[in-house]
Formats: structure tokens, sequence, C-alpha cells
């Protein structure tokens, strides 16, 4: 096969992109291109698994068999929709068993956001509402977004995040229509979550140093402030209606820009929750090392009955 | 297709039918140690909502695929014969049922 100069690969991947058409995996692409992706697809999978986590806590405690089995569906999705993004990191020539090492040694992140606790049932129902919200909004853009496999892997995580919010938001009416003390747990779950979920979407514009590249190449739709935007627009009316306040003095309807003014997070607490010092950062690395650890006899296990089985096929066959 | 080099377990294409009457079609990938557990992974992660009646599940590394690098000569033979789609043919609107 003859190489191909790199200045023609690089117009052909250039105007893919330009023509909004998808890359798809064995095209010739950018290492930068390559490389980025590989980083926010390993993230976005992490995120999904370490997000099993704060949720999964509540199975056994669940109030109810249908609050159990509801919770149970919605941690599978979470595991599914890791996996799906592994798939997509690994045609883009990413080692699976390699991402969950970086994942474990701390040399690939997740969401901030898991580094929370979950402290009651109300935060089940928060989580479900404004990080599953959070992530819809996220999310949806990414369908479109310009490598193939990525944005497939996102039609069908959003998809299933819709029951995710929906599970959550009607887990907070019962409670709202419960007691005195179930509305203060709904009000103390949402003032703990608020800030967090508005950090989801990731440090603003003007601090966000890739996003520009990653807006070039359509691999990123909307910029950070655009989505968060959307977000609290979108949260705003539903929180009304639920009958809880948003923890922020300075939020308020703007007429002229036709959004809602919202104050800033809190930064300096997105970088040191990002670089390690959240919460529970080390509790989540901690439980998802032991699962790998604990899990590997069972793979061991697989594999040699898989080889077995083959060798026992072949001596058949030979018979 | 891809390096196996730390991976525990081969890679699996999946294939799903969605009803009867629908082909068989391409929804991912999955890792398994062998056939059975590649269906039953493909079960749990592709259709936890009722999305199939039926499943393929194919190792990647026996599928052959054309080259993305060879696509314009590979596919040329077809390029050229416009003469195979129905619109080629000019036909007067009043001829009926054609």
């Amino acid at each position: 096969m003859q190489e191909t100069p790199a200045s023609m690969n690089t117009s052909v991947f250039e105007d893919t992109i330009a023509r909004d058409q998808r890359i798809e995996p064995r095209d010739w692409m950018p290492d930068a291109y390559r490389a980025t992706l590989v980083r926010q697809i390993a993230q976005h999978a992490h995120s999904e698994i370490i997000g099993m986590q704060p949720e999964g806590e509540w199975i056994t405690r669940a109030p109810s068999l249908r609050r159990k089995a509801i919770l149970f569906a919605k941690v599978q999705d979470e595991a599914g929709h890791g996996l799906y993004l592994y798939s997509a990191a690994e045609t883009l020539g990413a080692d699976r068993t390699d991402m969950t090492e970086r994942l474990i040694d701390g040399r690939q992140k997740y969401s901030s956001i898991f580094n929370y606790p979950t402290r009651t049932f109300a935060d089940v129902g928060v989580i479900g509402w404004f990080v599953d919200g959070a992530a819809i909004c996220n999310q949806v853009p990414l369908c479109r977004t310009s490598y193939g496999p990525y944005g497939r892997a996102m039609v069908r995580v959003c998809k299933e995040e819709s029951f995710h919010q929906r599970q959550g938001y009607e887990l907070l009416l019962t409670m709202m229509r419960g007691t005195d003390e179930q509305r203060a747990m709904v009000q103390d779950a949402v003032d703990r979550w608020w800030w967090p979920s508005l950090m989801m979407f990731g440090p603003p514009d003007d601090d966000s140093p890739n996003s520009a590249r990653s807006m070039a190449w359509g691999i990123k739709r909307h910029s950070n402030d655009v989505l968060r935007q959307r977000f609290v627009d979108m949260t705003v009316p539903q929180a009304e209606k639920l009958g809880v306040t948003l923890p922020d003095p300075g939020l308020r309807w703007n007429e002229e820009r036709g959004h809602h003014d919202f104050s800033a997070p809190d930064w300096d607490e997105l970088k040191r929750v990002v670089s390690g010092d959240g919460p529970c950062n080390a509790e989540r690395i901690a439980r998802r090392r032991a699962a790998h650890e604990e899990g590997a006899w069972v793979r061991r296990a697989a594999a040699a009955h898989a080889a077995k089985r083959t060798a026992r096929s072949r001596r058949g066959a030979a018979a | 297709m891809s390096p196996t080099s730390k991976a525990e377990w081969p890679l699996y294409e999946v294939f799903v039918r969605g009803k009867r009457g629908l082909n068989h079609v391409h929804v991912g990938s999955l890792r398994a140690a062998d056939d059975d557990m590649a269906l039953l992974h493909a079960r749990d992660l592709y259709t936890r909502r009722n999305e199939g009646v039926s499943i393929w599940a194919v190792r990647s590394d026996t599928i052959a695929a054309s080259a993305p690098d060879e696509k314009d000569p590979f596919f040329a033979p077809s390029g050229d014969k416009v003469y195979r789609h129905p619109t080629f043919y000019d036909i007067p609107d009043d001829v009926p049922h054609i």
C-alpha cells in the first residue's frame, strides 16, 4: 500500500469535519484529535463507572421494593453506559485494561460530581434530577460529535438517561408530599448538590484552555457556559413546581437576556475536587480498585474455562 | 483490528435484530471470554429495554473489512454506472405506473 502524503490526509480529515460528516475508526486523524478523544471518552466512561457508587450505596436501604428495583435498573444502566464508552475508546486504539489501571492509579480523571457523599435518600432523587439533568444537557449535543462511535454511544446513553432524570424528580415529588421532615431532607439535598451540579459543566469559558480546539474539531458543540446556562434555565421552573429553593440569592430572570442570571460557583472548590481533594475521592478510587482486584480471579477463571472448551472442541473435531 | 496486548478477553461485535422482519444491525462491541458469555453480555448490555429478538456476537478479529485507504479505487466500479439507477431513463410523464 502506498503512503498517502500527510497534507492530503489532513485535508481529507478537515474536509470531513467541515462537511459535518463523521470521522470513523480507521480513518486518518491527527494525533492530537485521537488523544483528545481518548482522554474525553475515558474520562466519560470512568464517570459512569464511578457514578454507580454514590447511588449504589442506597440500593439496600431504598424504602420500598419499587424504589429498590428502580435504583437497581439505574445503576445497571450506568454500568452499561461505561461499557459503551470503553468500547468507543477502544476503537481509537485505547486498551480497556489500561484505562481501568489509569483510573485506579489516578492518571485518568472522572467527573468531580461523584466525589460528593450521598447522605440521605433525598440525595438519590436530587442526583437523578440535577446530575442526570446536567448530564443530559452535556450529552445531547454529543450525539452529534464528530467521532462516529462516540456519537453513537451517546445516542444510546441519552435514550436511557431520560428515565434517570424522571425517576429522580418523581422521587422528590413523592417526598415533598410527605412530612415536614421529608421536605426538609429534599431542601437539604438541593442545597448540597446545586453548586457541584453547576460545576459539572467544567470551568468558565475564559478558563477552559482546550475548549476552542475541541469545538473546531466538532468534538464539542457548545461551550461550558452555554450548557451551564441551559441547565439553569431548564431547572428553575422545575424547582418552583417542586416547591424547593435553589440556594443562590443571585438567581433571577433577566428579561433582556431571556435567561436566568446566576452566581458563579466556587471555582477553587472545583479545582480542589478535580485534583483529588474532594470529600470522597479516596473512597471512590479505593472501592473501584477493590472491585477490580477482587474480580481478578473471576476474569482468570472465565478465560481458563474458555481456553479449556476451545481445546476440547478442537480435540472433538480432530477425532 | 485493535491491539489486544493487555486485554484478558477478546473483543466481539454485536448485531441485534430489533424485531422479526428486520436485519441484524451492528449496535456496538464488548469483551467476553467466549461465545456464550458474549451472548449473555450482549443481552445485558444492548437489550435491557426489549431492543431485540435475536443477537449475533462475532469475534472482531474474524471480520474481513475493506480498508479506508483504498476507498476510492475499491468502490470506483460503481461510481460511473449511472445507468444502474432508475432516474437515468427518460420516460414521458403521461406513461402510467412506471
